[in-house]
Protein backbone atom coordinates (compact mmCIF):
# COMPACT_ATOMS: atom_id res chain seq x y z
CA UNK A 1 0.00 0.00 0.00
CA UNK A 2 1.31 3.70 -0.90
CA UNK A 3 1.95 6.03 1.49
CA UNK A 4 -1.43 8.49 1.77
CA UNK A 5 -1.35 11.47 0.05
CA UNK A 6 -3.36 13.77 2.22
CA UNK A 7 -4.28 16.99 0.93
CA UNK A 8 -7.45 17.37 3.09
CA UNK A 9 -5.86 20.07 5.42
CA UNK A 10 -8.90 22.55 5.71
CA UNK A 11 -11.01 19.57 7.17
CA UNK A 12 -7.98 18.54 9.94
CA UNK A 13 -4.57 18.07 10.56
CA UNK A 14 -2.48 15.49 11.82
CA UNK A 15 -1.39 16.24 16.03
CA UNK A 16 2.18 17.38 16.00
CA UNK A 17 4.16 15.20 18.24
CA UNK A 18 5.31 17.92 19.72
CA UNK A 19 2.04 19.27 20.70
CA UNK A 20 0.87 15.42 21.53
CA UNK A 21 4.16 15.24 23.91
CA UNK A 22 3.44 18.17 25.59
CA UNK A 23 -0.46 17.26 26.70
CA UNK A 24 0.43 13.78 27.50
CA UNK A 25 0.73 14.47 31.14
CA UNK A 26 -2.20 16.22 31.92
CA UNK A 27 -4.24 12.74 30.80
CA UNK A 28 -3.49 10.38 34.01
CA UNK A 29 -0.40 11.76 35.32
CA UNK A 30 -1.18 15.54 36.51
CA UNK A 31 -4.77 15.10 35.89
CA UNK A 32 -6.18 17.31 38.77
CA UNK A 33 -9.06 20.02 38.31
CA UNK A 34 -7.64 23.27 38.03
CA UNK A 35 -10.04 24.60 40.41
CA UNK A 36 -8.73 22.21 43.27
CA UNK A 37 -6.09 23.76 45.79
CA UNK A 38 -3.54 20.91 46.28
CA UNK A 39 -0.41 20.85 44.02
CA UNK A 40 -1.61 18.47 41.87
CA UNK A 41 -4.93 20.50 41.37
CA UNK A 42 -2.05 23.88 40.71
CA UNK A 43 0.40 21.97 38.19
CA UNK A 44 -3.31 21.86 35.53
CA UNK A 45 -3.58 25.21 36.97
CA UNK A 46 -0.42 26.17 35.69
CA UNK A 47 -0.75 24.78 32.67
CA UNK A 48 -4.01 25.99 31.95
CA UNK A 49 -2.41 29.81 32.69
CA UNK A 50 1.04 28.61 30.43
CA UNK A 51 -1.38 28.25 27.42
CA UNK A 52 -3.46 30.85 27.74
CA UNK A 53 -0.62 33.20 27.91
CA UNK A 54 0.94 31.52 24.73
CA UNK A 55 -1.97 32.20 22.92
CA UNK A 56 -2.27 35.97 24.06
CA UNK A 57 1.03 36.47 22.84
CA UNK A 58 -0.04 35.15 19.19
CA UNK A 59 -3.11 37.00 19.37
CA UNK A 60 -1.42 39.87 20.80
CA UNK A 61 -3.54 40.34 23.46
CA UNK A 62 -3.99 40.12 27.50
CA UNK A 63 -4.16 36.19 28.76
CA UNK A 64 -8.00 37.56 30.33
CA UNK A 65 -9.11 37.89 26.61
CA UNK A 66 -8.37 34.68 25.58
CA UNK A 67 -11.46 31.70 26.03
CA UNK A 68 -11.37 28.33 25.59
CA UNK A 69 -13.83 26.53 24.29
CA UNK A 70 -15.01 22.75 22.23
CA UNK A 71 -14.06 24.15 19.35
CA UNK A 72 -14.37 26.30 15.57
CA UNK A 73 -18.10 25.60 16.18
CA UNK A 74 -18.74 26.65 19.92
CA UNK A 75 -15.86 30.09 19.20
CA UNK A 76 -18.24 31.03 16.77
CA UNK A 77 -21.84 30.22 18.42
CA UNK A 78 -20.48 31.95 21.39
CA UNK A 79 -19.40 35.03 20.08
CA UNK A 80 -22.60 35.31 18.26
CA UNK A 81 -24.60 34.94 20.30
CA UNK A 82 -23.47 36.01 23.17
CA UNK A 83 -22.92 39.55 21.87
CA UNK A 84 -26.35 39.45 19.91
CA UNK A 85 -28.10 38.77 23.46
CA UNK A 86 -25.61 40.91 25.39
CA UNK A 87 -26.18 44.29 23.09
CA UNK A 88 -30.26 43.20 22.30
CA UNK A 89 -31.18 46.73 24.41
CA UNK A 90 -28.97 48.28 21.78
CA UNK A 91 -30.41 46.76 18.49
CA UNK A 92 -31.47 43.30 16.96
CA UNK A 93 -29.51 43.94 13.65
CA UNK A 94 -26.51 41.47 12.67
CA UNK A 95 -24.42 41.73 9.49
CA UNK A 96 -22.42 38.79 8.10
CA UNK A 97 -21.97 37.15 4.54
CA UNK A 98 -23.03 34.26 2.33
CA UNK A 99 -20.17 32.47 2.49
CA UNK A 100 -19.13 31.81 5.86
CA UNK A 101 -18.69 28.40 7.71
CA UNK A 102 -22.29 27.35 8.89
CA UNK A 103 -21.08 27.76 12.35
CA UNK A 104 -21.89 31.15 11.72
CA UNK A 105 -24.74 30.70 8.99
CA UNK A 106 -26.95 28.47 11.04
CA UNK A 107 -26.13 30.52 14.31
CA UNK A 108 -27.60 33.72 12.63
CA UNK A 109 -30.24 31.72 11.49
CA UNK A 110 -31.01 30.62 15.24
CA UNK A 111 -31.04 33.93 16.00
CA UNK A 112 -33.76 35.16 13.45
CA UNK A 113 -36.16 32.50 15.25
CA UNK A 114 -35.24 35.27 18.43
CA UNK A 115 -36.35 38.23 16.91
CA UNK A 116 -32.86 39.38 15.55
CA UNK A 117 -32.70 40.31 11.85
CA UNK A 118 -29.65 39.43 9.76
CA UNK A 119 -27.95 40.68 6.50
CA UNK A 120 -26.04 37.81 4.45
CA UNK A 121 -24.11 39.92 2.77
CA UNK A 122 -23.35 39.08 -1.42
CA UNK A 123 -19.96 37.92 -2.41
CA UNK A 124 -17.86 39.04 -5.94
CA UNK A 125 -16.90 35.49 -7.94
CA UNK A 126 -14.02 35.41 -5.72
CA UNK A 127 -15.80 34.71 -2.82
CA UNK A 128 -15.05 38.38 -1.71
CA UNK A 129 -16.95 40.54 0.37
CA UNK A 130 -17.65 44.37 -0.91
CA UNK A 131 -16.47 46.83 1.96
CA UNK A 132 -19.04 49.58 0.11
CA UNK A 133 -21.54 46.68 0.89
CA UNK A 134 -21.00 46.07 4.82
CA UNK A 135 -20.98 50.52 5.05
CA UNK A 136 -24.45 50.19 3.00
CA UNK A 137 -25.92 47.13 5.40
CA UNK A 138 -25.18 48.59 8.89
CA UNK A 139 -28.40 50.52 10.19
CA UNK A 140 -28.96 52.32 13.36
CA UNK A 141 -29.96 48.95 15.34
CA UNK A 142 -26.65 46.93 14.18
CA UNK A 143 -24.90 45.33 16.59
CA UNK A 144 -22.42 42.84 15.21
CA UNK A 145 -20.89 42.48 12.23
CA UNK A 146 -19.00 38.83 11.59
CA UNK A 147 -17.10 37.89 8.43
CA UNK A 148 -14.66 35.25 8.14
CA UNK A 149 -11.02 35.78 8.28
CA UNK A 150 -10.63 33.25 4.88
CA UNK A 151 -13.20 30.95 3.40
CA UNK A 152 -12.56 27.12 4.27
CA UNK A 153 -14.02 26.36 0.82
CA UNK A 154 -11.92 28.55 -1.57
CA UNK A 155 -9.29 30.16 1.01
CA UNK A 156 -10.39 33.64 -0.06
CA UNK A 157 -9.25 36.06 2.59
CA UNK A 158 -11.59 38.76 3.57
CA UNK A 159 -10.38 41.95 4.26
CA UNK A 160 -10.67 42.11 7.85
CA UNK A 161 -8.75 45.40 8.94
CA UNK A 162 -10.55 47.58 5.96
CA UNK A 163 -14.13 46.10 7.87
CA UNK A 164 -12.65 46.83 10.97
CA UNK A 165 -11.38 50.45 10.26
CA UNK A 166 -14.60 51.41 8.58
CA UNK A 167 -17.14 50.00 11.59
CA UNK A 168 -14.63 51.85 14.18
CA UNK A 169 -15.59 55.13 11.92
CA UNK A 170 -19.15 54.30 11.73
CA UNK A 171 -19.06 53.70 15.56
CA UNK A 172 -17.02 56.81 16.69
CA UNK A 173 -19.57 59.56 14.55
CA UNK A 174 -22.82 57.55 16.06
CA UNK A 175 -21.45 56.74 19.32
CA UNK A 176 -22.20 53.10 19.49
CA UNK A 177 -20.75 49.98 19.59
CA UNK A 178 -20.91 47.73 17.01
CA UNK A 179 -18.94 44.73 17.21
CA UNK A 180 -16.81 42.36 14.97
CA UNK A 181 -15.85 39.07 14.83
CA UNK A 182 -14.32 37.39 12.81
CA UNK A 183 -14.33 33.01 12.50
CA UNK A 184 -10.40 32.77 12.07
CA UNK A 185 -10.49 28.93 12.01
CA UNK A 186 -8.69 28.34 8.70
CA UNK A 187 -6.38 31.55 9.25
CA UNK A 188 -4.14 29.75 11.83
CA UNK A 189 -0.66 28.59 10.74
CA UNK A 190 -1.14 30.92 7.20
CA UNK A 191 -2.42 34.55 8.34
CA UNK A 192 -1.12 36.85 10.82
CA UNK A 193 -3.61 36.67 13.63
CA UNK A 194 -2.17 39.51 16.00
CA UNK A 195 -6.22 40.90 16.75
CA UNK A 196 -4.50 44.61 16.92
CA UNK A 197 -4.16 45.30 13.22
CA UNK A 198 -7.04 43.09 12.28
CA UNK A 199 -9.12 45.23 14.60
CA UNK A 200 -11.56 42.44 15.72
CA UNK A 201 -13.26 42.77 18.82
CA UNK A 202 -14.25 38.57 18.83
CA UNK A 203 -12.24 35.99 17.04
CA UNK A 204 -12.91 32.03 16.33
CA UNK A 205 -10.08 29.71 16.55
CA UNK A 206 -9.58 26.11 16.05
CA UNK A 207 -7.24 23.88 17.22
CA UNK A 208 -6.97 20.74 15.04
CA UNK A 209 -6.59 23.27 11.32
CA UNK A 210 -3.54 23.56 13.09
CA UNK A 211 -1.83 20.26 14.11
CA UNK A 212 -3.49 20.81 17.37
CA UNK A 213 -6.03 18.49 18.85
CA UNK A 214 -9.76 18.16 17.75
CA UNK A 215 -12.30 19.48 20.41
CA UNK A 216 -10.31 22.44 21.20
CA UNK A 217 -11.40 25.97 20.29
CA UNK A 218 -10.33 29.88 21.42
CA UNK A 219 -12.41 32.54 21.51
CA UNK A 220 -10.85 35.84 22.08
CA UNK A 221 -13.26 38.46 23.32
CA UNK A 222 -11.79 41.85 23.52
CA UNK A 223 -12.18 43.93 26.65
CA UNK A 224 -15.32 45.63 27.52
CA UNK A 225 -17.13 43.78 24.19
CA UNK A 226 -20.76 42.95 25.22
CA UNK A 227 -21.17 39.75 25.80
CA UNK A 228 -23.34 37.24 27.69
CA UNK A 229 -22.25 33.77 28.53
CA UNK A 230 -23.49 31.06 26.55
CA UNK A 231 -22.65 28.15 29.22
CA UNK A 232 -23.36 29.09 32.57
CA UNK A 233 -22.52 26.06 35.68
CA UNK A 234 -18.94 26.40 37.48
CA UNK A 235 -16.69 30.19 37.75
CA UNK A 236 -14.51 28.92 34.85
CA UNK A 237 -12.71 31.22 32.14
CA UNK A 238 -14.01 34.32 34.13
CA UNK A 239 -17.38 33.18 33.82
CA UNK A 240 -17.26 33.52 30.66
CA UNK A 241 -17.56 29.52 29.68
CA UNK A 242 -18.45 27.27 32.42
CA UNK A 243 -17.28 23.64 32.82
CA UNK A 244 -13.99 22.03 34.17
CA UNK A 245 -11.23 22.95 32.15
CA UNK A 246 -10.06 20.24 28.95
CA UNK A 247 -6.72 20.63 30.10
CA UNK A 248 -4.63 18.32 27.88
CA UNK A 249 -6.64 20.06 25.14
CA UNK A 250 -5.88 23.16 26.49
CA UNK A 251 -2.33 22.64 26.64
CA UNK A 252 -2.41 21.28 22.71
CA UNK A 253 -4.55 24.20 21.98
CA UNK A 254 -1.55 26.88 23.37
CA UNK A 255 1.66 24.41 21.92
CA UNK A 256 -0.30 24.14 18.28
CA UNK A 257 -1.15 27.61 18.06
CA UNK A 258 2.18 29.10 19.30
CA UNK A 259 3.92 26.59 16.90
CA UNK A 260 1.52 27.52 14.18
CA UNK A 261 2.73 31.07 14.67
CA UNK A 262 6.30 30.77 15.27
CA UNK A 263 6.70 28.78 11.83
CA UNK A 264 3.90 30.69 9.67
CA UNK A 265 6.21 32.27 7.52
CA UNK A 266 7.99 28.91 5.92
CA UNK A 267 4.68 26.97 6.40
CA UNK A 268 2.64 29.64 4.41
CA UNK A 269 5.73 29.48 1.51
CA UNK A 270 6.23 25.78 1.88
CA UNK A 271 2.16 25.63 0.96
CA UNK A 272 2.21 27.97 -1.36
CA UNK A 273 4.67 27.08 -3.77
CA UNK A 274 3.07 23.17 -3.94
CA UNK A 275 -0.44 25.40 -4.55
CA UNK A 276 0.96 27.35 -7.41
CA UNK A 277 2.67 23.95 -9.17
CA UNK A 278 -0.79 22.28 -8.41
CA UNK A 279 -3.46 24.97 -9.65
CA UNK A 280 -1.02 25.45 -12.60
CA UNK A 281 -0.69 22.16 -13.41
CA UNK A 282 -4.48 21.09 -13.23
CA UNK A 283 -4.98 24.25 -15.44
CA UNK A 284 -2.78 23.43 -18.38
CA UNK A 285 -3.76 19.87 -18.43
CA UNK A 286 -7.44 19.52 -17.91
CA UNK A 287 -9.56 21.38 -20.40
CA UNK A 288 -12.76 23.23 -18.78
CA UNK A 289 -11.52 23.68 -15.36
CA UNK A 290 -12.43 26.65 -13.17
CA UNK A 291 -10.69 27.96 -10.46
CA UNK A 292 -12.37 28.72 -7.32
CA UNK A 293 -11.80 31.46 -4.93
CA UNK A 294 -9.75 34.85 -5.28
CA UNK A 295 -6.45 34.89 -8.09
CA UNK A 296 -4.23 36.71 -4.75
CA UNK A 297 -5.72 36.68 -1.59
CA UNK A 298 -5.64 33.45 -1.23
CA UNK A 299 -4.88 31.09 2.09
CA UNK A 300 -0.97 29.78 1.03
CA UNK A 301 -2.32 25.86 0.99
CA UNK A 302 -5.93 26.16 -1.08
CA UNK A 303 -6.49 24.47 -4.08
CA UNK A 304 -10.46 25.06 -5.26
CA UNK A 305 -11.54 23.88 -8.88
CA UNK A 306 -14.23 22.57 -10.61
CA UNK A 307 -14.21 20.32 -13.38
CA UNK A 308 -17.46 20.68 -16.16
CA UNK A 309 -19.43 17.86 -16.46
CA UNK A 310 -18.28 15.57 -13.64
CA UNK A 311 -19.44 14.74 -9.95
CA UNK A 312 -16.90 15.66 -7.15
CA UNK A 313 -17.89 12.57 -5.51
CA UNK A 314 -16.92 10.48 -7.90
CA UNK A 315 -13.22 12.54 -8.44
CA UNK A 316 -12.76 11.85 -4.68
CA UNK A 317 -13.17 8.32 -4.92
CA UNK A 318 -10.96 7.88 -7.64
CA UNK A 319 -8.26 9.71 -5.91
CA UNK A 320 -9.11 7.84 -2.94
CA UNK A 321 -8.11 4.76 -5.19
CA UNK A 322 -4.90 6.38 -6.04
CA UNK A 323 -4.24 7.18 -2.83
CA UNK A 324 -5.02 10.26 -2.26
CA UNK A 325 -7.48 12.15 0.54
CA UNK A 326 -9.11 15.52 -0.72
CA UNK A 327 -12.62 16.89 -0.62
CA UNK A 328 -15.34 18.55 -2.67
CA UNK A 329 -18.06 20.74 -2.31
CA UNK A 330 -20.85 18.70 -4.44
CA UNK A 331 -23.69 17.67 -2.72
CA UNK A 332 -23.44 14.20 -2.46
CA UNK A 333 -20.22 14.95 -0.24
CA UNK A 334 -22.73 16.71 2.11
CA UNK A 335 -25.51 15.86 4.34
CA UNK A 336 -27.81 18.17 2.26
CA UNK A 337 -28.70 17.96 -1.03
CA UNK A 338 -27.44 21.32 -2.06
CA UNK A 339 -23.92 21.73 -3.30
CA UNK A 340 -21.57 24.19 -1.82
CA UNK A 341 -23.41 27.46 -0.34
CA UNK A 342 -20.03 29.05 -1.22
CA UNK A 343 -19.73 27.91 -4.58
CA UNK A 344 -23.00 29.18 -5.39
CA UNK A 345 -22.45 32.57 -3.92
CA UNK A 346 -19.96 33.34 -6.28
CA UNK A 347 -22.14 32.98 -9.11
CA UNK A 348 -20.90 29.57 -10.25
CA UNK A 349 -23.68 27.25 -12.22
CA UNK A 350 -24.86 24.90 -9.70
CA UNK A 351 -24.52 21.52 -11.86
CA UNK A 352 -20.47 23.00 -12.67
CA UNK A 353 -19.99 23.22 -8.82
CA UNK A 354 -21.25 19.39 -8.40
CA UNK A 355 -17.89 18.97 -10.13
CA UNK A 356 -15.83 21.19 -7.44
CA UNK A 357 -12.23 19.48 -5.90
CA UNK A 358 -10.45 21.34 -3.30
CA UNK A 359 -7.19 20.37 -2.08
CA UNK A 360 -5.53 21.49 0.80
CA UNK A 361 -1.79 21.44 1.20
CA UNK A 362 0.11 20.90 4.71
CA UNK A 363 3.48 20.33 6.21
CA UNK A 364 3.23 16.41 4.76
CA UNK A 365 3.07 17.55 1.39
CA UNK A 366 6.06 17.29 -0.98
CA UNK A 367 6.79 17.98 -4.84
CA UNK A 368 6.50 14.83 -5.78
CA UNK A 369 3.03 14.98 -3.40
CA UNK A 370 1.59 17.31 -6.29
CA UNK A 371 3.40 15.54 -9.20
CA UNK A 372 1.69 12.41 -8.77
CA UNK A 373 -1.98 14.40 -8.19
CA UNK A 374 -0.84 15.86 -11.34
CA UNK A 375 -0.64 12.49 -13.49
CA UNK A 376 -3.53 10.98 -12.41
CA UNK A 377 -6.32 14.05 -12.36
CA UNK A 378 -6.20 14.03 -15.66
CA UNK A 379 -7.43 10.43 -16.03
CA UNK A 380 -10.01 10.38 -13.50
CA UNK A 381 -11.62 13.56 -15.21
CA UNK A 382 -11.71 12.01 -18.66
CA UNK A 383 -12.44 8.82 -17.44
CA UNK A 384 -15.74 10.56 -15.81
CA UNK A 385 -16.13 13.28 -18.50
CA UNK A 386 -16.67 9.71 -21.34
CA UNK A 387 -19.61 8.73 -19.85
CA UNK A 388 -20.79 11.66 -18.78
CA UNK A 389 -24.10 12.77 -21.01
CA UNK A 390 -23.51 16.39 -20.13
CA UNK A 391 -19.98 16.13 -21.85
CA UNK A 392 -21.52 14.19 -24.82
CA UNK A 393 -24.48 17.19 -25.63
CA UNK A 394 -21.84 19.82 -25.56
CA UNK A 395 -20.00 18.14 -27.72
CA UNK A 396 -23.12 17.95 -30.43
CA UNK B 1 -19.69 4.03 3.58
CA UNK B 2 -19.86 1.89 0.24
CA UNK B 3 -20.17 -1.79 -0.22
CA UNK B 4 -17.37 -3.09 -1.59
CA UNK B 5 -19.76 -4.40 -4.66
CA UNK B 6 -20.71 -0.56 -5.04
CA UNK B 7 -17.10 0.22 -4.86
CA UNK B 8 -16.02 -2.68 -7.80
CA UNK B 9 -19.30 -1.30 -10.30
CA UNK B 10 -18.26 2.08 -9.55
CA UNK B 11 -14.35 1.16 -10.45
CA UNK B 12 -15.50 -0.82 -13.37
CA UNK B 13 -18.92 -0.25 -14.58
CA UNK B 14 -20.38 -2.32 -16.97
CA UNK B 15 -21.93 -1.07 -20.47
CA UNK B 16 -20.85 2.39 -20.16
CA UNK B 17 -21.74 4.12 -23.54
CA UNK B 18 -24.35 5.15 -26.17
CA UNK B 19 -26.34 2.64 -28.80
CA UNK B 20 -26.08 5.10 -32.01
CA UNK B 21 -29.51 3.44 -33.59
CA UNK B 22 -31.14 3.00 -30.17
CA UNK B 23 -35.21 1.55 -30.29
CA UNK B 24 -35.51 3.72 -26.58
CA UNK B 25 -33.80 6.26 -24.66
CA UNK B 26 -34.46 7.17 -21.32
CA UNK B 27 -33.26 10.02 -19.38
CA UNK B 28 -33.35 10.50 -15.69
CA UNK B 29 -32.55 12.97 -13.06
CA UNK B 30 -31.26 16.39 -13.28
CA UNK B 31 -27.66 18.38 -13.47
CA UNK B 32 -28.95 20.64 -11.27
CA UNK B 33 -29.27 18.09 -8.56
CA UNK B 34 -26.08 16.58 -9.08
CA UNK B 35 -27.05 13.27 -10.98
CA UNK B 36 -28.12 12.84 -14.67
CA UNK B 37 -28.86 9.03 -16.27
CA UNK B 38 -29.26 8.13 -19.94
CA UNK B 39 -29.98 4.59 -20.81
CA UNK B 40 -30.11 3.12 -24.20
CA UNK B 41 -31.80 -0.39 -25.36
CA UNK B 42 -32.01 -2.29 -28.25
CA UNK B 43 -35.37 -4.42 -28.22
CA UNK B 44 -35.72 -7.45 -30.35
CA UNK B 45 -38.91 -9.99 -29.85
CA UNK B 46 -39.81 -8.47 -26.50
CA UNK B 47 -36.69 -8.87 -25.30
CA UNK B 48 -33.44 -5.96 -23.87
CA UNK B 49 -30.64 -7.37 -26.18
CA UNK B 50 -28.64 -4.77 -25.93
CA UNK B 51 -28.24 -1.69 -22.95
CA UNK B 52 -25.79 0.87 -22.52
CA UNK B 53 -25.53 4.03 -20.23
CA UNK B 54 -24.02 7.33 -19.76
CA UNK B 55 -24.20 8.65 -16.17
CA UNK B 56 -22.97 12.28 -14.27
CA UNK B 57 -23.14 11.80 -10.84
CA UNK B 58 -21.54 10.13 -7.93
CA UNK B 59 -20.63 6.88 -6.68
CA UNK B 60 -23.83 5.40 -5.88
CA UNK B 61 -25.26 6.75 -9.30
CA UNK B 62 -22.25 5.36 -11.42
CA UNK B 63 -22.83 2.07 -10.05
CA UNK B 64 -26.67 1.70 -9.92
CA UNK B 65 -26.44 2.75 -13.46
CA UNK B 66 -23.72 0.17 -13.70
CA UNK B 67 -25.61 -2.77 -12.29
CA UNK B 68 -29.05 -2.07 -13.97
CA UNK B 69 -27.90 -2.75 -17.36
CA UNK B 70 -26.24 -5.84 -16.08
CA UNK B 71 -29.57 -6.94 -14.63
CA UNK B 72 -31.35 -6.25 -18.01
CA UNK B 73 -29.62 -7.61 -20.69
CA UNK B 74 -31.41 -10.75 -22.34
CA UNK B 75 -34.57 -9.80 -20.47
CA UNK B 76 -38.29 -9.56 -21.25
CA UNK B 77 -39.85 -5.97 -21.55
CA UNK B 78 -41.80 -7.32 -18.59
CA UNK B 79 -39.45 -8.54 -16.72
CA UNK B 80 -37.36 -5.02 -16.87
CA UNK B 81 -40.49 -3.13 -15.82
CA UNK B 82 -40.38 -5.33 -12.60
CA UNK B 83 -36.79 -3.89 -11.28
CA UNK B 84 -37.39 -0.70 -9.32
CA UNK B 85 -34.64 1.63 -7.77
CA UNK B 86 -35.03 -0.42 -4.68
CA UNK B 87 -33.85 -4.34 -6.29
CA UNK B 88 -31.09 -2.42 -8.25
CA UNK B 89 -29.81 -1.27 -4.28
CA UNK B 90 -30.27 -4.77 -3.08
CA UNK B 91 -28.09 -6.12 -5.72
CA UNK B 92 -25.56 -3.94 -5.33
CA UNK B 93 -25.18 -4.83 -1.21
CA UNK B 94 -27.46 -2.01 0.08
CA UNK B 95 -26.46 1.74 -0.48
CA UNK B 96 -25.72 4.28 2.24
CA UNK B 97 -29.18 5.66 3.79
CA UNK B 98 -29.06 9.31 1.86
CA UNK B 99 -28.04 7.67 -1.21
CA UNK B 100 -31.24 5.68 -1.78
CA UNK B 101 -33.46 8.70 -2.86
CA UNK B 102 -31.14 11.38 -5.20
CA UNK B 103 -28.84 8.62 -6.70
CA UNK B 104 -30.58 5.96 -7.13
CA UNK B 105 -32.41 6.33 -10.20
CA UNK B 106 -31.05 3.71 -12.54
CA UNK B 107 -34.14 1.65 -12.91
CA UNK B 108 -36.78 4.62 -13.50
CA UNK B 109 -34.20 5.51 -16.35
CA UNK B 110 -34.24 2.00 -17.78
CA UNK B 111 -38.50 2.38 -17.03
CA UNK B 112 -38.17 5.78 -19.12
CA UNK B 113 -36.39 3.83 -22.15
CA UNK B 114 -38.97 1.35 -22.58
CA UNK B 115 -41.77 3.69 -22.61
CA UNK B 116 -39.82 5.70 -25.02
CA UNK B 117 -39.43 2.03 -27.04
CA UNK B 118 -43.16 1.87 -26.64
CA UNK B 119 -44.03 5.11 -27.46
CA UNK B 120 -41.87 4.50 -30.92
CA UNK B 121 -43.54 1.24 -32.03
CA UNK B 122 -47.03 2.87 -31.41
CA UNK B 123 -45.84 6.00 -34.07
CA UNK B 124 -44.42 3.17 -36.38
CA UNK B 125 -47.82 1.63 -36.16
CA UNK B 126 -49.95 4.62 -36.65
CA UNK B 127 -48.01 6.12 -39.11
CA UNK B 128 -47.46 2.87 -40.74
Amino acid sequence: MPRLIYMDHAATTPVHPQVMEAMLPYFSEKYGNPSSVYGLAQEARKAVDEAREAVAEVLGCRPNEVIFTSGGTESDNTAIKGVAFAAKQSGNHIITSSVEHHAVIHTCHYLEKFGFEVTYLPVDQYGMVQLEDVEKAITPSTILVTIMLANNEIGTVQPIPEIARLIKDVNQKTRRGIALHTDAVQGAGLLDLNVNPLGVDLMSLSAHKCYGPKGMGVLYLRRGTPFAPQQTGGGQERHRRAGTENVAGIVGAGASLQRAAENRESYTAHCQALRDRLIEGIISTIPKTHVNGHPTHRLANNVNVAFEYVEGESILLHLDFAGVAASSGSACTSASLEPSHVLLATGLPVEIAHGSLRLTLGASNTAQDVDHVLSVLPGIVEKLRAMSPLAQAAKT
Amino acid sequence: MYSSLVMEHFSNPRNVGTIPDADGIGLEGNPVCGDLMKIFIKVSDGHITDVKFQTFGCGAAIATSSMVTEMVKGKTLEEALAITNRTVANALGGLPLNKMHCSNLAADALHKAIEDYRSKQKEKVGTG
